[in-house]
């Protein structure tokens, strides 16, 4: 493991409680700057609950988060908002019903007393591919890909260093995923960013991720890169079952072709 | 579950025929929009145009429902007649013909008769609307907010702030509200203005409790915490997030309600709690109609008649608010 | 092979204040005794399909068809009565979500002999019996548990088998399946498929089977209708789905990121407006 303070994100045996249950039992792993771990699971697994947590959105009962060096407490400060940012799984649930873009947009540069606001938001809907037309727009307005390129417009308009992603394409259909996937790798490219990013689909993961860690309930299964499972090094039967079934169904009345 | 039908991108209406543009959005059409289509544009140009449209959505659809338009339109007779009071009343409402004109039934130089001072009834009824509508909209500005400020920092506060501010709200919701009402006018004694006061305190409870469960429902809603996420403060999530929310179904509840404020405002000036002699509030008037009811029923029947029609007028009119401003409708 | 359903020119409108909108718009197929996949996106109109045929498409939508046919009944013509005893004896449908499909203050064993009692005259013993045999070949394991339990107190898998059950329990010949493993995990909807196979291949059913996932759907149907804008835009073997000629099939096929393929950044779908002409 390398040191703290060169690492943009360090959990360190984490733990999340939510009343009596326990989500997250311990868990403990690093991302370096700019670069994009991922962590797979199925429902359950505590992936998305970890997201949460160092988002300050789950309760943490044990455990250390420390960003860019600073180990967080129990409240998260407005600096903290300005070096990491979410974006969540459901586009429909994540965009206020009654605010146009332009709200949504203008809202975090309000709080955090930008200036050129103006310049800021049209900036922002471009980098994401949405015109200014869609400025003026309601979330009702927009279809899933476009309302999920706002939610991402509105996470990097702080210019965070860290986005935090919750299953942002899993309720998508197969070509905006693409899209949008393709967006993201794009960002954070171009803004070196460092990704963490949750997903129940093992193909996204190893798409986006160089690192990623298997999940199953709330503890870690194993820690793999991505080159390794695309060669199918899993130790984990686990692992090996969720790689098995991200290939598909396989009829046993249709034999295999040669 | 499904998806939602009205995401079928393809739609007969010529507005929509243009391609569907994937994500960058050109205007594609050319000649100049009508009215209609620049409010319903799916492409606004600006801040002011996205709002109209929005207001014109709900217009339209509170439109469409003719008894609702038939109760805004009472409700804007109802203003224009306390408006125009003086111009609209043909003789004074306080001071009578007391030797020429006493208890007169309807017709003639007197279209609604006189009461038993001479007074004409329809002059009182015309000044009485400012009364009703002066109860109606104090009342309406001091409980509603009250109620939603409790209501929305009780549900997204939660824990022993929550306890507190509902326990208390409990305590209001447990006494029939007349009898509250009846309290704390006989406290502060009586008078149109302390009967606004009484009602406007024994009025806000619901609303709080309507506020909360609304604030409950969206609280833990990832808008919110997207918005908890900007590093916004609770106030400003409560006022500036949460409450618009809020704010429809509360203006519904309110409008639904101005009713039964009417009623309650007659029933003090009933009870001679309310507005005082001579003041032509139509509770007191129906009170003082009372004694001749058998042989001159007009004294009571006219103001009886003006709090029906105006207490039909909110309700309708609330209900088509309810309709047109319904959040789960506002997708279409 | 017979044909056991006919769909000629079928089309579902929903009128809304800004026009109609066409859901589906004119759709043509048959089926026999086979596993016909019906893939598209959000809005492609292939759940409006399914439920057009089911007859659970929303009163206020108008149905029109050349020909909408089940085993020489007229489903258009056919009377409420005579639907409402078509739909869950012969003809059954799956939905997505077991937590929204299943009653949830009844028990799941009630829910199966409530199901079973409605269509056939059976003793209550018998039909506890075969509601017992039902979940056991759904590979329920603890049916008599299982059978007291209500919907909120299974897992999302265990009530998609339910699910199962409880339509197929009256043996019907048609089985229309709207993304049945959808909401499950993906360990889980391996199981779930496997049962429904199993199931399909021994009764002989007619399968319907709906979904957005052209892989899945082309690795469990025999034949994959794609759907585009309420339109069918190819109509091919599953066996032949590489070889797909229509550039919507071949954008979904190459959307889908794979592990091991090193494909930065994904090809993406460029939609021409034709397509949906």
């Amino acid at each position: 493991m390398t040191s703290t303070r060169s690492n943009a994100l360090v959990i360190e045996k984490l733990e999340v409680k939510f009343d009596r249950f326990l989500a997250l039992r311990g868990v403990s792993f690093d991302v370096a700057p700019g670069e994009s771990f991922g962590l797979v699971g199925e429902s359950g697994s505590g992936k998305s609950t970890l997201l949460r947590a160092v988002a300050g959105l789950a309760p943490v009962s044990a455990g250390t988060i420390t960003v860019n060096g600073t180990t967080l407490g129990s409240s998260r400060t407005k600096a903290f908002y300005r070096e990491v940012q979410m974006v969540f799984q459901d586009p429909y649930g994540s965009l206020h019903p009654r605010q146009t873009v332009d709200r949504l947009l203008l809202e975090p540069l309000v709080i955090h007393g930008f200036g050129d606001i103006e310049k800021r938001i049209l900036r922002a809907l471009d980098e994401v591919g949405l015109g200014s037309s869609f400025r003026f727009r309601y979330s009702h307005q927009l279809s899933g890909g476009q309302r999920q390129r706002v939610a991402i417009a509105r996470a990097l308009i702080l210019e965070p260093s860290i986005l935090l992603l919750d299953e942002p394409t899993s309720a998508l259909d197969a070509s905006v995923q693409a899209e949008v996937l393709n967006l993201l790798e794009q960002i954070r490219r171009d803004r070196k960013l460092t990704f963490l990013m949750v997903s129940h689909d093992l193909a996204v993961v190893t798409h986006m991720c160089d690192r990623l860690m298997v999940m199953q309930n709330g503890a870690e299964v194993e820690r793999l890169t991505a080159s390794e499972l695309a060669k199918r090094k899993v130790t984990q039967e686990y692992t090996r079952n969720l790689l098995i079934a991200s290939q598909g169904f396989v009829r046993p009345d249709i034999q295999p072709e040669h | 579950m499904y998806p939602k039908v009205h995401c079928a991108p393809v739609l007969k209406n010529r507005r929509f025929r243009r391609p569907l543009p994937n994500f960058v959005g050109f205007e594609m059409i050319t000649r100049p929009l009508s009215r209609r289509e620049w409010l319903m544009s799916d492409r606004p140009q600006s801040r002011m145009q996205a709002r109209l449209g929005r207001a014109y959505l709900v217009w339209s659809r509170f439109a469409s429902n003719k008894l609702a338009v038939v109760g805004l339109g009472i409700i804007i007779a109802l203003l224009l007649v306390a408006a125009f009071a003086n111009v609209l009343a043909p003789h004074s409402p306080v001071v009578g013909d007391l030797r020429n004109a006493r208890l007169l039934p309807p017709g003639g130089e007197y279209l609604l008769g006189t009461d038993d001072q001479g007074r004409d009834i329809l002059s009182r009824l015309i000044y009485g609307s400012r009364l009703t509508l002066y109860v109606v909209i104090l009342v309406a500005i001091i409980a509603a907010p009250i109620g939603l400020l409790v209501g929305t920092i009780a549900g997204y506060a939660g824990g022993w702030t929550d306890s507190i501010l509902m326990r208390i709200t409990d305590i209001f919701l447990a006494f029939p509200k007349l009898i509250l009402a009846l309290a704390f006018v006989a406290a502060l004694g009586p008078g149109i203005e302390n009967a606004v006061i009484a009602i406007a305190i024994t009025s806000w409870p619901p609303y709080a409790r309507i506020a909360r469960a609304e604030t409950l429902t969206v609280r833990n809603s990832d808008y919110i915490a997207a918005v908890r996420l900007m590093g916004a403060s609770p106030i400003r999530i409560v006022l500036r997030h949460i409450m618009p929310l809020c704010l429809s179904s509360l203006i519904v509840r309110v409008t639904l309600d101005m009713a039964g404020i009417i009623l309650t405002a007659a029933g003090l000036g009933f009870l001679g709690l309310g507005a005082q002699p001579p003041l032509p509030e139509w509770g007191a008037m129906i009170a003082s109609g009372r004694r001749f009811i058998m042989d001159q029923w007009w004294v009571a029947a006219a103001p009886g008649f003006a709090i029906l029609i105006v207490s039909l007028g909110f309700n309708l009119l609330g209900d088509g608010l309810r309709d047109a401003l319904d959040p789960r409708g506002s997708n279409q | 092979m017979s044909n056991m359903l006919t769909v000629e020119d079928l089309r579902v409108q929903f009128p809304t204040r800004n026009g109609t909108v066409d859901a589906v718009r004119g759709v043509s197929f048959t089926l026999g005794r086979e596993r016909l996949g019906i893939v598209g996106e959000s809005g492609s109109g292939k759940s409006q399909t399914g439920r057009a045929i089911m007859g659970l498409t929303p009163p206020h939508a108008k149905i029109t068809a050349r020909k909408l046919n089940f085993d020489g009944i007229d489903l258009l013509e056919a009377s409420v009565k005579q639907r409402r005893s078509l739909r869950g004896n012969r003809i059954a449908m799956i939905l997505q979500d077991p937590k929204y499909s299943l009653n949830p203050v009844m028990s799941i064993g009630r829910q199966i002999v409530e199901t079973l009692r409605t269509h056939e005259k059976v003793s209550k013993a018998e039909a506890r019996k075969r509601a017992l045999d039902m979940l056991a070949a759904v590979q329920i394991r603890d049916a008599e548990r299982v059978y007291d339990l209500h919907p909120h107190e299974v897992s999302g898998g265990m009530g998609q088998r339910a699910m199962i059950a409880m339509m197929l329990i009256t043996g019907p010949e048609l089985l229309i399946a709207d993304e049945p493993t959808s909401a499950l995990d993906v360990t889980v909807q391996l199981d779930v498929l496997r049962i429904l196979d199993n199931l399909v291949r021994d009764r002989g059913m007619g399968l319907i089977f709906i979904s957005h996932d052209l892989r899945l759907v082309s690795s469990f149907c025999d034949r994959v209708i794609v759907m585009y804008a309420g339109r069918i835009v190819e109509e091919i073997a599953a066996t032949d789905l590489h070889n797909a000629k229509h550039p919507y099939t071949q954008g979904l096929l190459n959307c889908m990121p794979q592990i091991g393929a090193d494909r930065h950044p994904l090809p993406v779908l460029d939609r021409k407006p034709e397509w949906a002409a």
